[in-house]
């Protein structure tokens, strides 16, 4: 009797834990997706509703916007529109093509740098994970130091050799670097090393070149993989700040990520529709391939490497 | 390289194997090896040219004239007192979180793959994106403001006095907690289930086990994710240039220096406050290294 009394207890609170724990993580991942659903429920208000709440964030408006007479002078977060409206798309998308233009720009620079360097990285890490030796050892160790280096240090070397190339200015002095960053060489000959020297072997038998064992053999078995790192790659390249402000003077050429930053000293009715367009390539790859960025996130950790 | 030489009877075609070997690692290798070369190796040691000369044109040998004006640069020591303070901060921060949010997920709790998801959203969630709300939310005028007052907290102008930082480990937690947390729970998910099932039977409580079993095999994870998010620290730059622009008033950090002397084409200077803090991340990297080494040795 005690004990199933003292067992039910225990059970209770067990149960209460379980309850406050849950409770406590729900909450927490609605502070986590606050910022997020905030934007996408913004831009469907319309530009007059954005720029009523808002219009007291734009740099000396009270100069210039005395004529309108509903903005607020307190800032006001909303999360539901007055009413549901898609004139900032619109507009966005069809009446001004400048935000298209920037759009533009990023993709021209990510995509090419994620796929060259997925290509020039599997090359090598196919390489390094085949065929081992004491140089190559060493060489894997200067690629991973590189890797840990922080922009701050590797944007000057970078900086110096476009501008004896004479590429300065131009979406090369970019991309070229990118597709040369060491950071998915590392994670892609961790994956290969782990294909089993059996398989090969048994393909050499059958009288299958180097290419072809690379071909069918290790690409296919890596294909997670490398899926798992391009979106890495995508999503941090898509994020570029640093790089563009130094190489790119002409600001014409600015990817949206940076370009993003100087809206809310302009136009803050559209702000929210272009970053909710910005968001779409990342957030749909989420949704896509959420397996594949978590394993690709373990196997950066070496967790499954 | 040197085991063809060594092999004394080679077989003919065991041989042209190995020929034809040698030449897939080599030309699979050189597209890689190239560029790296030429964009960061090559290039890092015209960077340590750079920093002893005194300038481009008169390329007189100064030793170590610019680091010694570097260090006493004002700009370079408030952007390098800003950026230490932020990683020494906000990297353990983020490290003893991310761990906690694993245990949380790792524990029964419902609901367990779409928590994952809404804590990994923040990182596909491109900054400049969501950078509005977060000026809304931070500006003098903004909601937290307006919060505080409703407690009759008096408002402070987030983003231009010291508390700026505060908004930014914020960020810098928000942004990065969903990725080491997926590090850790896979590092979880590999710790041995009898050693813990045993130590259960022996009657060992929870926070043994955690301190003494867990928190031990997760130990080269703790590593990882704290180099992780050291480099990631780094990059901060982002969510401050996003939000403040280019002349921060307190969050001046090492990558504002850098890019306005880059506009001004001061090699000298950024060439050795780059070397400084390649230094710096090579005795912090080592240290971890160290530290792990020490901390993680007796698990196996």
């Amino acid at each position: 009797m005690m004990k199933k009394a003292s067992s039910k207890r225990k059970n209770i609170g067990r149960k209460l834990v379980k309850f406050f724990l849950t409770a406590y993580a729900i909450f927490t991942a609605f502070l986590f997706l606050f910022p997020t659903v905030v934007t996408i429920a913004n831009s469907f208000m319309t530009q007059k509703e954005i720029n009523a709440n808002y219009g007291a964030m734009i740099s000396n408006f009270d100069k210039n916007e005395t004529k309108k007479t509903f903005i607020s002078d307190k800032l006001n977060l909303k999360l539901i529109p007055d009413k549901v409206s898609l004139e900032q798309y619109k507009t966005v998308l069809f009446k001004s093509s400048d935000y298209l233009m920037k759009f533009w720009n990023s993709v021209i620079l990510v995509v090419p740098i994620v796929l060259f360097q997925i290509i020039v990285a599997s090359l090598a890490a196919y390489s390094f994970a085949r065929y081992r030796g004491k140089l190559k050892e060493l060489l894997f160790f200067l690629y991973v130091i590189l890797m840990l280096m922080p922009y701050q240090v590797t944007l000057v070397p970078n900086y110096i050799v476009a501008d004896k190339l004479g590429i300065l200015d131009t979406r090369l002095s970019i991309i070229l670097p990118g597709i040369f960053a060491p950071f998915s060489v590392f994670l892609l000959a961790k994956v290969m090393r782990r294909i089993p020297a059996s398989f090969i072997e048994a393909a050499k038998l059958d009288g299958a070149g180097e290419i072809q064992i690379f071909t069918q053999i290790c690409l296919p078995l890596s294909k997670s993989a490398i899926f798992s790192v391009s979106l890495l790659l995508f999503i941090d390249y898509w994020n570029m700040v640093e790089q563009p402000l130094i190489m790119l003077s002409d600001t014409d050429y600015h990817p949206l990520s940076v370009f993003l930053s100087k809206i809310n000293t302009g136009d803050v009715g559209l702000a929210f529709a272009v970053a909710v367009i910005y968001m779409i390539p990342t957030l749909l790859m989420f949704f896509y391939g959420e397996d594949y960025l978590v394993e690709g996130i373990a196997y950066s950790g070496g967790i499954k490497g | 390289m040197t085991k063809s030489k060594d092999e004394k009877l080679p077989k003919l075609r065991g041989r042209t194997l190995k020929k034809s070997e040698k030449i897939t690692e080599i030309s699979f290798l050189a597209p890689s090896v190239t560029g790296v070369l030429l964009f960061f190796i090559l290039p890092f040691f015209v960077v340590v040219y750079y920093s002893v000369i005194d300038n481009p044109i008169n390329h007189e040998f100064v030793f170590f004239d610019n680091f010694v004006s570097i260090v006493q640069n004002e700009a370079f020591l408030m952007a390098a007192k800003n950026t230490t303070l932020f990683s020494v901060i906000a990297v353990p921060l983020v490290v003893v979180l991310s761990l906690l949010l694993a245990l949380l997920l790792d524990s029964k709790i419902p609901f367990k793959s779409q928590l994952r998801a809404s804590f990994l959203c923040p990182m596909m969630v491109p900054t400049a994106s969501i950078v509005l709300v977060w000026q809304v939310m931070f500006h003098k005028y903004g909601t937290v403001n307006q919060l505080l007052e409703v407690f009759e907290i008096e408002s402070v102008d987030w983003l231009k006095t010291p508390l700026g930082m505060t908004v930014v480990i914020l960020m810098f937690l928000w942004k990065n907690l969903g990725y080491n947390m997926i590090l850790f729970l896979a590092a979880i998910s590999n710790i041995p289930n009898d050693i813990l099932e045993v130590a259960t039977l022996e009657g060992a409580g929870a926070f043994y086990k955690f301190f003494h079993l867990k928190l031990r095999y997760l130990s080269p994870t703790i590593l990882f994710v704290t180099v992780l998010s050291l480099i990631n620290s780094f990059k901060i730059f982002r969510e401050v240039y996003l939000l403040t622009g280019d002349y921060p008033d307190s969050l001046y950090m090492i990558q504002h220096f850098m890019n306005n002397t880059f506009s001004l084409l001061e090699y000298q200077k950024l060439s050795s406050s780059a070397i400084i803090m390649s230094l710096v991340m090579v005795v912090v990297i080592a240290f971890l290294f160290i530290a792990e080494y020490w901390f993680g040795k007796d698990v196996e």
